[in-house]
């Protein structure tokens, strides 16, 4: 890396005694290039084995890397710390404005730790961090932190406000923190590891230059990535109808998860289609900073107030693919609106989207089930597609009035181990599942993907594309998942937006990387993201994981999906030789 | 031709073009930006895209003490660093917000017009525009 570059700066925040320290790690930044491996790294350093995930010694992790505010795509944020909901590794990424602005406050990564007494936002600049008093907006949503924060503090425009509501501040397990209204580190609970913290939030924002190693290579090589980016036709499908527009594909192909994955095609799916949201809601398209794309689409909500005729209310909505299977199909919501109310309901609160729609659609057939009553419900009624009840039942979960509530709180796995119904609580090494009933592609990849998200490796997506149309032996498929699982530490250790991992291919990557500093060879990069993977799994053992001990939803086989010769012996063995083969590379290593 | 915001409510707010200014500047990052987007009072409102408006009459050259922001003959300005005492009067007499500041040199960064940051636009928010052609439309 270049000699002065500002990304070697490590901020070093400790709440409980209200002090900060920046410590230079060129050591991490070369060895792992920023991102995910370094915050790995970090992760390694400052969690103690079997730490109390709410307690204060959990460390909360932010690391940008070397591409981020160089080269457009980049401008992703790696959030790691021991995740509330699976007790092991939490790995979460978010775009919005924080990496860059992390990146242009003069930072690599942040390390923050302890616990204060009272609550508190920080708001970080070049060499400065406040600690700053956030008594008067604990208790208050998303929507409202945010704004009452842009209002209090400079560099509009160059700022990131990342923020908890009151789920976070309830320790729910599946909390998120929210940046720019509309963006998360949506998995795994870093909301809740805020609040165990009292920190409301946090605002960072910098405008600071950074050296490239050739100035006239550099802009050339610009150029070539911005038009790839703004020619490319997977970009314009994310610019066009967004993540939205895989409902329909994805419904005909049999892989949407419906009414707690009793079913994989959704009638009412047209209804929340990308197609429908563009024509009818569609308001606003904005992109994350330092990217032309534009993925994020707002829907306008016009809703009459009921008690005063010409009030309306208008309100603006996020919404991605993931978020409409779990709080649409998997509710058995058709309808847009619905839908809408209940995402806006859940963004002010601040939890995690996927996981409480997982956690609702287990709850709705418990109760069909009579595993649970309206005893346990208090009275609320939960049935597929009534949306003023789910929204209800989403505040009780924040509110927690009583211990159904709070066992919902703490996830899908938690809640089933105490009322039942495990063959349908649908998560995957603890994490409520993605919005895929594909093959055994996704499913293994939810497995064995080191933070258990549909992301890791993509497994989905081999479904779709390869083994829809050949069977593939068990071992075949895990060696392509963790190949392709190994390759995205790359990408997250350069913080590069998936979606863009069509066009940052390896010899790009090397090129880039070259402009700011980094002499890697292609082979170099596949050793670093091997390494980063081993590492990832070397903490999620030293904190109790087993492959070979996960347990299994049997409703994943016994709903049919497009691969039909998905089954439990094939998972089995996939799973057995994947455990292996892990432990084999972790050997191998030393 | 002058640099112009030609569809403010198209903004998405990626911020290239801060970036691309910063680039013809010859620095990576955004502290030479002559650009500001920024949300209006949240995302949700849209974008607000502040560009120098290359007035006729400029009010940051009239305060300038030292002659160092001077009017360009059809709208904008040139700026002579060497006169510059950075005393920031431009920058408070710009009440668009236009003239923005460089820390490190403690001196304004005045857009030059050249247009090179509306190559950068996905949606042809901001482009170059003929001061005749602007002055028909109003």
């Amino acid at each position: 890396m270049l000699n002065n570059d500002p990304l070697e700066n490590i901020l070093y925040i400790d709440l409980s005694k209200r002090m900060f320290k920046v410590e230079k790690r060129r050591d991490l930044f070369e060895k792992y290039m920023g991102g995910a491996g370094v915050a790995t790294a970090l992760l390694h350093e400052e969690c103690p084995e079997d730490c109390d995930p709410l307690g204060p010694d959990n460390p909360i992790i932010f690391a940008v890397g070397p591409l981020t505010a160089l080269f457009p795509l980049a401008s992703k944020t790696v959030a790691m710390f021991k995740s509330p909901l699976t007790g092991n590794l939490g790995e979460s990424h978010c775009g919005g404005r924080s990496a860059v602005a992390i990146r242009m406050a003069g930072y690599g990564a942040i390390v923050i730790k302890g616990a204060s007494s009272m609550p508190v936002y920080l708001s970080i600049a070049s060499n400065q961090v406040y600690f700053r008093d956030a008594s008067s907006l604990w208790g208050m949503g998303n929507f409202a932190t945010g704004r009452i924060i842009r209002e209090n503090e400079t560099g509009a425009g160059l700022r990131a406000i990342m923020r908890i509501g009151r789920a976070g501040e309830k320790l729910v397990s599946y909390a998120c923190v929210t940046s720019e209204t509309f963006r998360h580190f949506g998995r795994l609970g870093l909301g809740a590891v805020f609040g165990s913290k009292k920190l409301k939030a946090i605002v960072v924002s910098g405008k600071s230059s950074l050296p490239v190693s050739d100035k006239k290579i550099y802009k050339k090589i610009y150029d070539e990535v911005y038009k790839a980016a703004v020619d490319s036709p997977v970009m314009k499908k994310y610019h066009d109808l967004g993540t939205a527009e895989n409902i329909m594909p994805l419904n005909d192909f049999g892989g949407l998860p419906t009414r707690n994955l009793k079913e994989a095609r959704f009638e009412g799916a047209s209804g929340i289609s990308g197609e429908t949201f563009a024509e009818q809601y569609l308001g606003r398209r904005l992109a994350c900073s330092h990217c032309p794309v534009g993925c994020i689409h707002i829907a306008a909500l016009r809703e009459p107030y009921e008690d005063e005729a010409y009030f309306y209310k208008t309100s603006m909505i996020s919404y991605d693919y993931e978020s409409i299977y779990s709080l649409g199909s998997m509710l058995g919501i058709s309808s847009a609106s619905d839908f809408l109310k209940l995402m806006d309901k859940v963004e002010a609160l601040g939890m995690d989207s996927m996981s409480l729609g997982v956690i609702l659609a287990w709850a709705t057939e418990a109760r069909e089930r009579g595993l649970i009553s309206e005893k346990e419900t208090g009275g609320t009624k939960l049935e597929w597609g009534n949306v003023k009840e789910y929204m209800k039942v989403a505040g009780y979960i924040v509110s927690q009035p009583n211990d159904f509530y709070k066992a919902l709180a703490r996830g899908v796995e938690h809640a089933a181990s105490i009322y039942g119904g495990e063959n349908y609580a649908l998560a995957f090494g603890g994490n409520e599942m993605p919005g895929y009933h594909t093959g055994p592609g996704t499913h293994l990849g939810a497995f064995i993907g080191a933070r258990h998200s549909h992301l890791d490796n993509g497994g989905y997506g081999i479904d779709q594309k390869t083994l829809v149309n050949r069977k593939m032996k068990p071992e075949e498929l895990i060696d392509i998942l963790l190949e392709e699982e190994r390759w995205r530490q790359v990408l997250s250790s350069l913080v590069v937006c998936f979606f863009a991992r069509g066009i940052y291919s390896p010899e790009l990557v090397t090129r880039l990387l070259g402009i700011a500093g980094f002499d890697l060879s292609t082979d170099d990069l596949q050793r670093i993201g091997r390494e980063i993977h081993n590492e990832k799994y070397r903490f999620k053992i030293r904190e109790g994981f087993a492959v070979d001990t996960l347990r299994l939803p049997e409703r994943i086989f016994e709903t049919p999906s497009p691969i039909n010769w998905l089954n439990e012996r094939y998972i089995k063995d996939a799973l057995k030789y994947a455990h292996k083969t892990i432990l084999k590379e972790l050997d191998a290593e030393h | 031709m002058r640099l112009a915001v030609l569809e403010t409510e198209k903004c998405i707010g990626c911020q290239s073009c801060m970036f691309a200014c910063s680039r013809i500047h010859g620095e990576a990052g955004l502290s030479a930006s002559c650009i500001g987007v920024r949300s209006i009072g949240g995302m949700e409102r849209g974008f607000t895209v502040i560009v120098c408006k290359a007035c006729e009459d400029p009010p940051c050259a009239k305060v300038c003490p030292t002659q160092a922001l001077t009017s360009r003959k059809g709208g904008g300005i040139h700026f002579d660093a060497d006169k510059c005492i950075g005393c920031g009067h431009c920058r408070d007499a710009c009440i668009i917000g236009a003239v923005f500041w460089d820390d490190e040199t403690n001196k304004p960064m005045i857009c030059v017009h050249c247009g090179y940051c509306a190559g950068f636009c996905p949606h042809g928010v901001l482009g170059l525009q003929k001061r005749e052609a602007e002055d028909a439309e109003q």
